[in-house]
């Protein structure tokens, strides 16, 4: 398969190379998503809320993430509020933080749709058969909120991980740089290596994305009330 | 911040939005049409084309699209396909579109009842009549928000095409950061050109979408 | 008198579920055939096999002598020769109320558009919707809607009307509107097919009445005044008995 530049990939540490810039960008998504499950759970509660002053800064936080691309918010952190404020933000730390902005306002965004999508009757019945608030929400909303956003934030978790190919872009070494690198080093000697080691890169995110994109919809459909 | 440095910017940002305006529209416009073959072969369950339609989408909506950019633009000539830039972003724009405006074509048409076929049906109507004049059009209108959802989404991955060397927004404020050192005003730049591209967009969406909502046909 | 629709000894079943047995009819041109039974009957899937949106397990039903058989090409022109109305109206959401009768006729039919127009105009007015010919369906009333279906149905001149409890999902005050329209039909001459519920309104329209029970035909009266007073058979008095009970529960 010399022509198709496979062969790169089983030269030395190449595969495992690759596949640790691969766990680089699964790791920052996972910590990404672990913080913006909990942050967005709150969020998404403050949303329900009534309180006009809330109400316009969410909806603000909501509209700057739903429009401003996530590259363009890793350059602003990392560029722009370096320079502003002097301080020293690792390419890391800033790209966590840029995906848990964005994975919060997602995540509070569908925490307030679950809410809301349960209708006034539930509360009312739950009161009806004497429970207070916190056993209505104990027992009636919480199981019903939860079961639907499961399979929701589960699929939050592969937007992430495709999301964090981006983060080559500010000078982190995952999977994409590393599979550069492996084409780079290799120019003279497997000049088709690019599409051998790109296609493979290709191949890993499906298959890293593949199965928890099917396990949410699969839960989904099992909890569909 | 420094206004003169601005104002010397500003046509280069310019040229850069109508870039991506360019590619942006020409991918959307490319996946609103894969999108409608697509929902239209899994509609009508035709054989084979159906299984391809569904690997299509697996792969598509499973993958970055800086991946999917990556392969078309330097993988795909060393097996003998070249293609410019430009036609890799709109391609790549197109084909990740795609895969996400078939699911909202899908919803749109699954929402519609069988016995508005029927009805149709039993006016002579063709099972092709049927879909273009009765289920098309009301399915299309039930997914408009969510097209319109996957065209905002899309015109922010448009910020990915820098990577291959497109002179988007992305490309010239990174090009301008690392040459003359101006962060501030490039990045400010920046986030303004992309509200002029989406904030247009994003409002209308909410818009038709409380128009559908509430109204519907007739109103 | 000539034949217009023929079932030969027609077999209808979902899985193991059989639905219809044995069925055997004649329909005449000009008769009207009001076919009534308790729900579950088959009565619906009766007329559902006779325009193809059943596939049939046996039998066989011609129109005109010409074979109906679901998932053929030739399916779409024997269907112009059926029309059919539907228990909830389906006219179309999307289309204004004249555009929802002239879309068949011009497309399928490929009349001139002004003609179909023009003719539209004229069923309109004598159904008295005249002055809706421009609104969309969700801005009509139930029995409107119902009225516009019939005459999308006639549009397309068919030789037969096929009626499914057109007037079940309707309020109460919008039953005769509906059914009005379909005694004049039937008084012109049109050859139908209905399935309904409201027994004064089958006894005024029929000329042959068939009672439908799990299936099969069980009594078959061209002596509709007859049938009322004094069904033959013990299945339909029982099954005519329970509109007595209710309409004696609202005295």
């Amino acid at each position: 398969m010399q022509d198709l530049g496979i062969d790169v990939l089983f030269k030395g540490t190449n595969f495992l190379r690759l596949l640790q810039g691969l766990w680089v960008s699964v790791e920052i998504s996972l910590i990404s998503v672990v913080i913006s499950i909990l942050l967005g759970l709150l969020v998404g509660i403050l949303m329900t809320f009534k309180n006009p002053v809330l109400r316009a800064v969410l909806k603000v936080y909501l509209e700057i993430v739903r429009i401003m691309p996530q590259m363009v918010l890793l350059f602003i952190v990392y560029f722009g509020t370096t320079r502003v404020f002097g301080w020293d933000l690792s390419a890391e730390t800033s790209a966590i933080f840029v995906f848990c902005f964005w994975g919060t306002a997602e995540m509070g965004d569908l925490v307030r749709g679950s809410i809301k999508s349960i209708s006034k009757i539930q509360f009312e019945s739950s009161f009806a058969l004497g429970m207070n608030k916190i056993q209505t929400y104990r027992y009636v909303i919480l199981p019903q909120t939860i079961r639907r956003l499961i399979p929701l934030s589960i699929n939050l978790i592969t937007r992430m991980i495709k999301t964090t190919s981006l983060v080559m872009m500010i000078g982190i070494v995952e999977v994409l740089k590393v599979a550069q690198q492996i084409i780079e080093a290799n120019r003279k000697a497997s000049p088709n290596a690019a599409f051998g080691v790109f296609a493979v890169v290709f191949l890993l995110y499906f298959l890293v994305c593949w199965p928890i994109s099917r396990l949410s919809v699969y839960l989904e459909k099992r909890w569909a009330l | 911040m420094d206004y003169a440095v601005i104002e010397s910017y500003l046509p280069l940002y310019k040229d850069a939005l109508a870039l991506t305006l360019k590619i942006g529209w020409q991918g959307i416009a490319l996946s609103l049409l894969v999108g409608l073959a697509g929902a239209a072969i899994l509609h009508f369950k035709i054989r084979i084309l159906k299984t391809i339609t569904g690997i299509y989408i697996e792969l598509f909506r499973n993958t970055p699209l800086l991946v999917q950019l990556f392969f078309l633009y330097f993988a795909l000539p060393k097996i003998g396909i070249k293609i410019t830039a430009q036609t890799c972003g709109v391609l790549g724009l197109g084909l990740l579109g795609g895969a996400y405006m078939i699911e909202s074509f899908r919803s749109g048409l699954e929402s519609i009842a069988v016995i508005q076929t029927e009805s149709a049906l039993s006016l002579g109507m063709t099972k092709e009549q049927t879909f273009i004049y009765v289920i098309l059009p009301q399915a299309v209108s039930i997914s408009v928000p969510g097209l319109l959802a996957n065209v905002i989404f899309l015109l922010k991955e448009t910020s990915v095409f820098s990577t291959i060397s497109l002179m988007d927004l992305m490309f010239t404020a990174k090009d301008l950061i690392g040459m003359y050192a101006k962060t501030i005003e490039c990045l400010f730049l920046l986030v303004v050109f992309y509200l002029i591209m989406l904030l247009p967009v994003s409002i209308l969406g909410s818009i038709l979408e409380r128009r559908l909502r509430y109204a519907g046909f007739g109103d | 008198m000539s034949e217009l629709l023929k079932v030969k000894n027609l077999h209808k079943e979902f899985g193991k579920n059989v639905v219809l047995k044995d069925i055997n009819l004649s329909v005449e041109k000009g008769e009207v055939v009001v076919i009534i039974g308790p729900s579950g009957c088959g009565k619906s899937t009766f007329l559902r096999c006779l325009n193809g949106l059943e596939e049939i397990q046996g039998g066989v039903i011609t129109v005109d002598g010409l074979p109906v058989e679901s998932g053929k090409k030739e399916i779409t022109k024997l269907r112009q020769k059926i029309g059919m109305v539907f228990q909830s109206y389906e006219l179309f959401p999307h289309l204004s109320v004249i555009d929802n009768l002239i879309l068949a006729p011009t497309k399928v039919q490929k009349r001139k558009k002004e003609e179909v127009i023009r003719e539209a105009t004229e069923l309109l007015d004598r159904v008295g919707l005249l002055d809706k010919k421009d609104y969309f369906p969700r801005q009509l009333s139930g029995g409107q809607k119902q009225r516009v279906a019939i005459v999308r149905a006639l549009l397309m001149h068919p030789e037969i009307l096929l009626f499914d409890e057109v007037t079940a999902a309707l309020d109460p005050e919008m039953v005769h509107e509906v059914l009005e329209t379909m005694l004049k039909l039937a008084k012109s001459g049109s050859t139908m097919l209905i399935v309904t519920h409201e027994m004064s309104f089958a006894e005024a329209v029929a000329d042959r009445i068939l009672f439908f029970d799990n299936g099969e035909i069980v009594e078959e009266a061209e002596d509709v005044k007859g049938f009322f007073k004094e069904p033959k058979t013990e299945r339909a008095k029982k099954f005519l008995r329970t509109f007595e009970y209710d309409s004696a529960l609202y005295i």
